[in-house]
């Protein structure tokens, strides 16, 4: 796996035009967090330990309501449930002691952990962590402008930055459609969460979506 | 102060989480049947997030102008634009029609 596996300068080098778009999406991030009241350095803080976008912004938002802390925490927690799944899928990448395990795989991400698949099920230490030190820099500092500047930038829905965020996921999701099985899955987890979402918590189409992944028990495709 | 608390709380759920498999499973390879599952978890997770994002919201399925922002990005895929332009093409196509309606 290491003899024909990506750098890390490789991975930096893919994920400098998803950056700059995990950047404004921090700046979005912190101006929301910021006009929902949860002050300046919260926000930093929880860009810095959980690196997580939909998360975020999901406990940002319902903080901003009077729905309170508890509907806050179970929304964020639910739509992070889907990196159980996603860090099983990667973990052969890691190795040495655990704590130096627990800390790189910080740096799993969705954007990192998308552009480090080599379609076939494989995905690629380099690109994973080199992508993933870049994002997490991206997330940080956008978050911290957002914080202090964002109010200059105005409301983030007048820029159409929540049309930008599905718009970067289906350019993810388009390079791993390779196989017949792949389109069926994705057809079929896609049908899960729009049929959830009208009756579930936010977080919960997206862990149940996960189901459809059973499909690969099927015999080889 | 309900702010410190979500933080604290969401900040260790999730570090728990992503280190989940590479902690716990280390570099044993996956069960055969266990890794014809976990390829197809790319095209289902990011399916759902595009579902979601572009549709969902407060407990119902919301038609708005992201449906203009996905719709945009999808043909600018579709012409193989670089990933900052689908971005930007998305963003500048909900911003639009959301300002027209």
């Amino acid at each position: 796996m290491s003899s024909e596996g990506a750098s890390y300068r490789d991975g930096v080098r893919a994920s400098l035009p998803i950056a700059a778009t995990v950047w404004f999406f921090g700046v979005s991030f912190g101006l929301l967090a910021r006009t929902s009241g949860l002050g300046a350095v919260a926000p930093l803080v929880m860009s810095a330990t959980t690196f997580a976008g939909s998360a975020q912004f999901a406990a940002a938002s319902i903080l901003g309501t009077s729905s309170g802390a508890a509907a806050a925490i179970t929304a964020a927690v639910l739509l992070n449930g889907r990196y159980v799944p996603i860090s099983i899928s990667v973990a052969r990448l890691f190795h040495g002691h655990r704590l130096r395990r627990l800390a790189e795989a910080q740096l799993i991400v969705d954007e990192s952990w998308a552009l480090s698949s080599r379609g076939d099920g494989r995905y690629d230490r380099g690109l994973l962590l080199g992508a993933g030190i870049v994002l997490y820099a991206a997330w940080v500092t956008g978050t911290g402008v957002g914080v202090v500047f964002g109010r200059a930038l105005g409301d983030p829905k007048a820029l159409g930055l929540d049309g930008a965020f599905p718009a970067l996921f289906l350019a993810l999701l388009i390079p791993q459609l390779a196989t017949p099985r792949a389109r069926l899955a994705a057809l079929l987890g896609g049908a899960i969460a729009l049929t959830l979402i009208p009756f579930t918590p936010a977080g919960v189409p997206i862990v149940a979506a996960s189901t459809a992944c059973l499909l690969g028990l099927r015999g080889r495709s | 102060m309900t702010v410190w608390p979500v933080v604290l709380v969401v900040g260790v759920a999730t570090v728990i989480f992503k280190a989940s498999g590479p902690v716990l499973l280390g570099r044993s390879p996956l069960p055969a049947p266990l890794a014809g599952v976990v390829v197809l978890l790319g095209p289902v997770l990011l399916a759902a997030l595009v579902v979601t994002q572009t549709v969902g919201g407060d407990g119902r399925i919301v038609l708005d102008a992201r449906l203009a922002g996905v719709g945009a990005a999808a043909l600018t895929i579709a012409a193989r634009a670089p990933l900052p332009a689908v971005v930007l093409v998305a963003a500048a196509a909900t911003a639009l029609v959301r300002l027209l309606t």
